[in-house]
This record gives structure tokens, C-alpha cells and sequence, in this order.
């Protein structure tokens, strides 16, 4: 498969690609949330920014932690850490799907030589106290992009609602780049005599070392212990009337959540009281921004 | 004049699950909303793609028919209040009334409606309630959150009667002629002259309106391509119909994949193809599962197709390498260490872990071999079966695809080297898992199958979750017909009572009697299908104590054939006079005895009430000179009732059936000829002895109150 120019898209390229293009329709183009997080609908640019009235158009990659998901670089699908590409929208344009659409032809999918479908997949976050209704979009049979209308979030009606756009960066550059292994991708160009750079040159030691960590060594003593921190800091900063500080700690709480889970202490029973847990933290800071910002109902 | 009329709701991608429902409501709705206002359509023609809902609406008359209604009014000499409150109603004044023989009476006139106006206000209904069973909210409008709900943002309405537009706007979309065509192989508007061109128009646009047609492509198309390949199409209609729903142009394509895989059990295979990926399966000359799929794609590809086929390859070998991993990842590790990791998993909070739950089950299991209830089962592979029936749980396969638990554990338990009578009880545990499935015939396989069903039918009833209502999170109902199933097909000889204090779990409730009755209400529901009537089921129940299913189902068996010939008929008449006789006169010993024979069988003889009715009758027949008929059934009675006693002994209920009907002719006889409530309180007495003594006498074979009609 081919970009625009003559050879395949580069991850990196595939990214500058991908906001050059959302730039272009009117989205504030931001950087990564600096903190661990699951998915990038975890990003306050998503997940706070969804509540309320005011329009919110917004594209960003954001680098998304799964510790269960680490194969110690073994699984050439399977990481630990990975990138999202996440496009927020709100209202909903009428035309998003064109828009994505567009978006697959400018990084080089052509929609009449591959088979693109939009095929039901409705999303659900417990945790966020969050869902709405979409697709996931399959290229030849692959899932390159989960597409949802946000109905709800941290339990509140989202007026107007908000339409989300996840793309599995890697998936997709491996798709376009005809990669079989992700740690094959061309992460960039070369240029000149400095050499191109693969996607396991950056991150395949990080894996082994992480998922090591995740599985082995993290010290579930203190994760527990953090966890408890992080939901008392959350709970405090909601009463201090600071509620973009508590939901940092409600996301801090969540990862380590997933941290305890990769360490294997947490029996199914406590699973659901943990769930339970991290929702109210991120569903009471959905409210404090609600009534910070007057729109409690 | 008549035209048709053209409906198109389009809208972003429908769930293809929820397109055939959708069609169906939409013709409903629509002939519901048209009969309300007196129109009807000659004939409904009703389309569905992923991107629209239609619905052709053939020869609707251009407007409805004019009615004139005629109303009775009050006496013209009336009170001026009641002709008021008349011309209320009617929206008449007095001068337009008619005065007919001192009756006021009010002509309506109401004109017909033009067809289009009744369809501008019925189509807003219909799309503002239609029920789809999940719908969302979108873009400006959903500031508010009672704007327009659809399945997914609707964008455009055609509404065409005739050649001409009925104008119809909701929530800001207006209806107009015009639609799109394919989303890749179509651009711009596509417009639509009337309904008869709407599906040729959008056929030249890339859309086959019709799903049936689409569904007829992929079939023939699919086949086509699996003859050419010299292999064969595993038909699959559901999937037929998925993938008809996930396209409005099918494009079946043939791909292969590495025949390495094929180590992977099929029954994985197939479930990657078929569930993940959508594809068809296909199987060679000698029936074995062939490395090839077949994809169903949206567009005619510029390539043929190629890059379609080669990207989907990739994606299923990455799917299947997944698989083949998981395989060759549990089967290092040994089931018995597998089950280990069971205990981890909550079964029910007050049942524990699925690790008490296996335990419970092997010690039931290996009892029921022992005792030889499950006869030919080796207790020692009954146990060790069952102990590893649950280890599949906590493999990777099971977690990736829970359809396969039991098959997986089969397949560890082969690979092991594990017997094959453990493996098969391993594999077929969970069966039968719904009428019409299957139910095992292998010993040890029954004896592991049977106990993990009376575990989780007792346990729940223990803790007091009982299915009510259309409420049966756990699943009881199916595990009651499972029992069932396995008792009744293998001639298993147990009694019910015994089982389920065998499987009782130590420290909870008592679940005996209600889930005695709930396995009664079962055995009506499993023998409906046999064609067996519930009303037998209770005559049967009424008076057969021992909880032994098999023992049961064939006096049942013999009973309903008994009641279908004519001297069965005319028995339960009899009876029924005789039992009617007794309510009446004697209301307090047809209770005692009833009750007693629910609680005991065969209670009947040994009653108190009607053994004192025998010996009084025995004194009392003394006493004066029997009437023929009286003697003949006396003479009839001593000689069946033990015949019957002695078949139900051996389990001949038709012995037993036939000895009661040799009762037919003398009951009938008596009540011809003999009077029971003769002036003489001892003959009157004596003789509704004698009734008494009919009754205990079918009661030994069935409570024949218990039967209808």
C-alpha cells in the first residue's frame, strides 16, 4: 500500500499525516497526556472535555499502557504499550464519517482497491461510567478504528454528544507498511546517511523490561498502598473544589488498578469492588467539573 | 386514482442483527398508523441495507373515503340543558339538527383526507417512536436530550406518493427525492423519479435494495466459488444473512491460509472464520475442513479483489497463529494443574469457588457410579472425570472463545494421553444443553454430566435463587430438562428425593420439596414435546410417591394411552360419576383421601377412611340381598384389585390399565340398574361404600380427577 508519495507511510509519517489532516478540519491539535493511561479516551481532552455545551474539536496521539497485554516483546501483535490516535468532536459533525473517511485516503487507503465497513461494536467503559453507540471500522477485515457517538459520561447525558475517534496506530501502520510484526515498522525515513530507525530499535527492550515489571517485580505492597493514596488524594482534591487534579488521581488510581490486576492479586471478587472503586472516583470528578463549571443538571 | 408510495430512512450504518426486525416494524407501524386513518395499501414491498430502511406502499388511493355519521340526540321535549350538552358533542347548532319523530338527530359530514397529509403526519410518528432495541442521540440537536432518536444518525428521507414529494420535515431533515448511492462507488445525489424506479436507480448507484437478492449473490456467488476451488461451502444461513447486512454490493472472495493450522482443532478454525472475521467455512471432498475462507466484500475491487483477499488473509492468519498458540500454550500445562487455578474463580458467592463446586461434583459423580445408579461407570474414572471436567475454564482457548469449554477439554485430555471414556466425559459433560441436543449415552459421561447438573440445580435452590417468572439467570430450567433428559433416555432408576439429598450441600437451606415440584413442572414442559398432556403428569404425580422419572414417565406413558381408548374413556366417565356422587354425599372422605394419596402412593388401600369403608361395606352387604349389577361389580372389584396391584408391583402399568378396564362394563351396569341413594340409609350407605372402593381402586393406577374432560 502506498501514501501519497511513492513509498509506504512511516509511523511517524503516518502521525504527521494524521494531524496535518485534523488540523486541517479544525481540530486543536494536542500532545499526550503525561500520565499512564489505558486508552486515550482517558485523556481529559476526551473524557472531561465530552461533558458540557461548548463545541470541543480536538486530535492527539496518546500512548496507551495495557500491563496485561505485555508478551515481553515475544507476540509480534501484543504490547504493553502502544499508541492511540484519538479524534474528538463535539457536537458530532454530520459529516464524521466522511471526515474519517477522508482522513483513511489521505494516509494512502483506497476505498475502491480495499474493503473498508463500519461493523457494529457498541463501547462501554464501567470505569468511566461511560457509552455510546458505533463501529469498530474494519480495512480488509481488520479493526483500524473504534467510531462512537459518546451517549454518556462519568454518568452524566452528554449534551450535545461527542463523536470519538480511536485508530490503533500500530495496526494501521502495519497494514499500510505490509509489516507482519510490529516491531518491523518503519518508525521514520532515512535521510541521507542516517539510517531509519525500526519500531523495535525504540521499543522492543521496553517491553521485555516492562512486561517483566508488570507480571514480576512490581511490588504489590506498595501498588495497594498507592492505589489507597491516589483515591484519598482524588476524594480530597473533589472537596478542595479541584476537580481536573482529582481526576488525574482517579487515572492514576485506574492504572494502578491495571497494574494490581498484571501482578495477579486481585481474585475475581475483589475485580468488581476495585471497579467499583475507580468508577466513583472518576464519576465524582466528572461531577465536580459539572458543578465547577455550572452545569450540574 | 391510485399511486404508490415511497418511504427511504437513511441513515448511518445499521447493525446488520437488527435489520430484519427493523424492516418488520417499519411495515407494521406504517399499515397500523394508514388503518387508523381508513387507508390501506394494495401490498407492502419492504427493503433494508445497512445504510437505509424502505418501504413501498402499492396503490394507496389518493385520499380516504368521505364519511357522513349519523348520532342520536336527545327527545326534542327534553330539558334545554340535554340538547345543549348534544350540540357540544357534535359541533352542530340547533338549525342543522333534524327533527325526526320528536328525536334530535345530528348528521356529520366528515370529507376525506388527502392520502399525502395523512402521510405527512403518520411518518414523523413513526420514525419518533420507532423501537429499536438500542438508539442514541447526535450531533447540534442533542444539546437537548429529547431530541430525535435513531439506531444511528438518520441523514435523509425520501417520501415520494405518486411523482410528487409529501412534504414531511423532522428534526431539521426535510423529505425530498433524492438519496445516495454506494458510499465508494457512487457519487453525488442519486434522484428517484417514483417507487417503481427507486430500486433500479440505486441498483445502477451500486445498492441492491433487496436483501433477499443480496443474500441469493452471496449464496450462489460463495458456492460458485467454492465448486471452482474443488471444495464445498459449509451452508451457514445465519451468516448468509450477517454478511447480506453488512453490504449493499456482496462481493464474495476466495482466500486461503496456511494448512499448518490445520493442527488447531476445526471446531477453533471455524469459530475464528465464522465469529471474528465473518467468513465462510469450506470443506474438502473428504469432508475434512480445507485452508480456505471465503470473505464477503463491500465493493468491486480495481484489483479483482487481490488486495481484499491478501489483507484479510493477513488479518486471519494473525487470528489463527493467535489460536494456535493458545493450543500449543495450554497443552503444556496438564489439566490437573489447570484445575488448580480454579479456585480463583467465584462460582456464586454463597456456592464458592468452581473449585468446591468440582469437588461437590467428583464425590456425587463417583457415588452415583458406585451405588451403580449410573450403571457401568468405573467410580475411580467417574471421579477423575469430573475432577478435570471444569479445567478448560482457566485455558487460553476457553477464555478466547468460551463457546469451545468442555470440546477444549476433551481435546487437553486426548493430548495428555488421558483415557478416552475421560476425555469424552470431559467433552460432552455440559450436554444436553437444551432440549433436542443430544443427550449422552456413555456412563461415565452421564454420571459427571448428571451430578454437575443436580450441583448447580440444588445448590441454587438451597441459597434460595430459584428461577421466577421469564427470570433464570443461573440457567436452572435447562439444567431440570438436562436431569431429565439423562434420566428418562438412560433408564435410569433412582429416586428423585434421594438425589437431590445426595447432592445437598452441607450448611445451606432445605430444597427438597420445592424443587421436587419444580422438577415435576420440568418433566410437564420435557414430555409436551412427546405429546404427553400435563393433566397425566398430575393424575400420575398424585399417586406415584417413589420420585423414580422413569417409573413415572411410562405410567404416564400407559395412562394417556389407556385414556384414549374407549373403555379408558368410559371408565374416566364412570369414575368421574362416581367421585361426583361421593363429593356430594360424603365431601370430608374424598379430601382425606386425595390428600393422603398425594403424600403417599398406593396410600389409597391402606387409607384408614377407606379401609373402614371396606369393612363396613363387607358388614353392611350382609345385611340385605346385593341387586345383580351391585353383585357383579363387587365380584369384578375383588378380582381387579389385586390384578392391578400385582402389574404395578412389576411395573406393568398396561397390566395394571387392563385390569381396571375390566371395571368398565360393571360401573356402567350399576349405574344403570342400581340406585345409590336408595330410602334404605343401609343400602345407601353400602352402595357409596362401593364408590369408595372404585375410586381406590383406578387411584392404585391414577388420581383420574386429576385428568380434564
Amino acid at each position: 500500500m502506498q501514501g501519497n508519495g511513492s513509498t509506504p507511510l512511516s509511523f511517524q509519517q503516518l502521525i504527521l499525516t494524521l494531524h496535518d489532516y485534523w488540523a486541517a478540519q479544525g481540530c486543536v491539535i494536542l500532545q499526550p497526556f503525561d500520565m499512564r493511561v489505558g486508552a486515550g479516551t482517558f485523556h481529559p481532552a476526551t473524557t472531561l472535555r465530552s461533558l458540557g455545551p461548548d463545541p470541543w474539536n480536538c486530535a492527539y496521539v496518546q500512548p496507551s499502557r495495557r500491563p496485561t497485554d505485555g508478551r515481553y516483546g515475544e507476540n509480534p501483535n501484543r504490547l504493553q504499550h502502544y499508541y492511540q490516535y484519538q479524534v474528538v468532536m463535539k457536537p458530532s459533525p454530520p459529516d464524521l464519517q466522511a471526515l474519517y473517511l477522508g482522513s483513511l485516503a489521505a494516509i494512502g487507503i483506497d476505498p475502491l482497491l480495499h474493503d473498508i465497513r463500519f461493523v457494529e461494536d457498541d463501547w462501554e467503559s464501567p470505569t468511566l461510567g461511560a457509552w455510546g453507540l458505533g463501529w469498530e471500522v474494519w480495512c480488509d477485515g481488520m479493526e483500524v478504528t473504534q467510531f462512537t457517538y459518546f451517549q454518556q459520561m462519568g454518568g452524566f447525558d452528554c449534551k450535545p454528544v461527542t463523536g470519538e475517534l480511536t485508530y490503533g496506530l500500530e495496526r494501521l501502520a502495519m497494514y499500510i507498511q505490509g509489516k507482519d510484526s510490529v516491531y518491523d515498522l518503519m518508525f521514520n525515513d532515512a535521510v541521507g546517511d542516517r539510517p531509519a530507525v525500526t519500531y523495535g530499535d525504540v521499543f522492543l527492550e521496553n517491553e521485555r523490561q516492562l512486561s517483566k515489571w508488570n507480571f514480576e517485580i512490581a511490588d504489590t505492597e506498595k501498588l495497594f498502598r498507592w492505589f489507597k493514596d491516589a483515591e484519598a488524594e482524588c476524594q480530597a482534591s473533589i472537596t478542595a473544589g479541584v476537580p481536573l487534579a482529582a481526576y488525574e488521581q482517579a487515572i492514576e488510581a485506574s492504572h494502578i488498578f491495571n497494574l494490581l490486576q498484571a501482578r495477579g492479586v486481585i481474585s475475581v471478587q475483589e475485580r468488581a469492588s476495585y471497579m467499583g472503586r475507580v468508577r466513583d472516583l472518576a464519576k465524582g470528578s466528572c461531577e465536580a467539573w459539572m458543578a465547577h463549571n455550572g452545569w450540574a443538571e | 386514482m391510485s399511486a404508490d408510495f415511497l418511504l427511504e430512512l437513511r441513515c448511518e450504518e445499521i447493525p446488520a442483527r437488527m435489520q430484519a426486525r427493523a424492516s418488520e416494524d417499519l411495515a407494521r407501524l406504517f399499515t397500523d398508523r394508514l388503518a387508523e386513518a381508513g387507508l390501506k395499501a394494495a401490498r407492502l414491498t419492504s427493503y433494508v441495507t445497512p445504510r437505509r430502511l424502505a418501504l413501498i406502499a402499492h396503490d394507496l388511493p389518493a385520499a380516504t373515503q368521505a364519511v357522513s355519521e349519523e348520532y342520536k340526540g336527545p327527545r326534542t321535549s327534553a330539558p334545554a340543558q340535554a340538547l345543549e350538552g348534544f350540540l357540544r358533542k357534535t359541533g352542530l347548532t340547533q338549525d342543522q339538527l333534524e327533527d325526526r319523530d320528536g328525536i334530535w338527530f345530528a348528521v356529520v359530514e366528515k370529507p376525506g383526507r388527502a392520502t399525502a397529509d395523512v402521510l405527512a403526519e403518520a411518518v414523523p410518528a413513526i420514525v419518533r417512536a420507532f423501537p429499536w432495541p438500542k438508539s442514541m442521540r447526535w450531533g447540534k440537536a442533542s444539546l437537548s436530550t429529547e431530541s430525535l432518536r435513531w439506531v444511528r444518525p438518520l441523514q435523509g428521507i425520501i417520501a415520494l406518493l405518486g411523482d410528487e414529494v409529501v412534504p414531511i420535515s423532522i428534526e431539521g431533515i426535510a423529505a425530498g427525492r433524492t438519496t445516495l448511492g454506494h458510499r465508494f462507488h457512487s457519487n453525488g445525489d442519486v434522484s428517484i423519479e417514483r417507487a417503481a424506479t427507486y430500486a433500479e436507480r440505486l441498483k445502477a448507484a451500486h445498492v441492491i435494495v433487496d436483501q433477499a437478492e443480496r443474500r441469493r449473490i452471496i449464496e450462489e456467488r460463495a458456492n460458485a466459488l467454492a465448486t471452482e476451488a474443488g471444495l464445498e461451502l459449509i451452508p451457514d444461513a445465519g451468516l448468509v444473512a450477517e454478511n447480506a447486512g453488512l453490504t449493499e454490493w456482496p462481493v464474495p472472495l476466495l482466500g486461503r491460509f496456511d494448512p499448518a493450522f490445520l493442527d488447531v482443532p476445526p471446531e477453533v478454525i471455524q469459530l475464528t472464520l465464522r465469529i471474528n472475521q465473518k467468513y465462510f467455512v469450506l470443506r474438502d471432498p473428504a469432508g475434512a475442513l480445507a485452508n480456505a475462507f471465503i470473505c464477503t466484500a463491500n465493493i468491486e475491487a480495481t484489483d479483482g479483489g487481490k488486495a481484499i483477499v491478501e489483507g484479510n488473509g493477513k488479518v486471519l492468519a494473525a487470528r489463527l497463529s493467535d489460536a494456535r498458540f493458545f493450543w500449543e500454550q495450554d497443552k503444556k500445562t496438564p489439566l490437573a494443574r489447570h484445575a488448580e487455578k480454579l479456585a480463583r474463580i467465584t462460582f456464586h458467592e454463597k456456592l464458592g469457588t468452581v473449585a468446591d463446586k468440582v469437588d461437590r461434583v467428583a464425590r456425587l459423580a463417583r457415588w452415583l457410579a458406585e451405588e451403580g445408579i449410573v450403571k457401568d461407570a468405573d467410580p475411580a474414572l467417574t471421579e477423575q472425570a469430573a475432577r478435570l471436567a471444569k479445567a478448560d475454564l482457566v485455558t487460553e482457548m476457553v477464555g478466547e472463545f468460551p463457546e469451545l469449554q468442555g470440546l477444549m477439554g476433551g481435546y487437553y485430555a486426548r493430548a495428555e494421553g488421558l483415557p478416552d471414556v475421560v476425555a469424552d466425559a470431559i467433552r460432552d459433560h455440559y450436554k444436553p444443553a437444551g432440549q433436542g441436543d443430544d443427550v449422552p449415552t456413555a456412563p461415565v459421561t452421564i454420571a459427571v454430566s448428571l451430578a454437575d447438573k443436580l450441583d448447580t440445580l440444588v445448590g441454587f435452590f438451597q441459597i434460595g435463587e430459584k428461577p421466577t417468572g421469564s427470570k433464570d439467570p443461573f440457567a436452572l430450567r435447562r439444567a431440570s430438562l438436562g436431569i431429565l433428559g439423562l434420566i428418562i433416555e438412560n433408564d435410569i432408576r433412582v429416586s428423585m428425593r434421594n438425589l437431590i439429598a445426595a447432592a445437598a450441600h452441607a450448611g445451606e437451606g432445605d430444597a427438597g420439596k420445592s424443587l421436587a415440584d419444580f422438577l415435576i413442572e420440568r418433566l410437564k414442559v420435557q414430555q409436551r414435546e412427546a405429546g404427553i398432556r400435563h393433566d397425566m403428569i398430575d393424575a400420575v404425580v398424585a399417586v406415584e410417591g417413589s420420585g423414580d422419572n422413569v417409573r413415572m414417565v411410562n405410567r404416564v406413558h400407559a395412562l394417556q394411552n389407556f385414556v384414549a381408548t374407549e373403555d379408558g374413556a368410559n371408565l374416566l366417565a364412570g369414575y368421574k360419576r362416581a367421585a361426583n356422587i361421593l363429593k356430594k354425599e360424603r365431601p370430608e372422605n374424598g379430601k382425606a383421601a386425595s390428600a393422603a394419596g398425594e403424600e403417599d402412593p398406593g396410600a389409597a388401600l391402606t387409607d384408614p377412611v377407606v379401609a373402614d369403608a371396606i369393612r363396613t361395606h363387607d358388614a353392611l352387604v350382609a345385611a340385605y340381598a346385593p341387586e345383580p349389577a351391585e353383585a357383579a361389580l363387587i365380584a369384578a372389584l375383588d378380582e381387579a384389585e389385586p390384578r392391578a396391584a400385582t402389574a404395578i408391583a412389576a411395573e406393568d402399568f398396561e397390566g395394571a390399565m387392563a385390569a381396571l378396564a375390566t371395571l368398565r362394563g360393571p360401573i356402567d351396569a350399576f349405574f344403570d340398574s342400581v340406585t345409590v341413594n336408595d330410602p334404605d340409609p343401609a343400602k345407601r350407605d353400602s352402595r357409596l361404600n362401593l364408590l369408595t372402593r372404585i375410586r381406590a381402586a383406578v387411584h392404585q393406577v391414577a388420581d383420574f380427577s386429576k385428568i380434564e374432560g
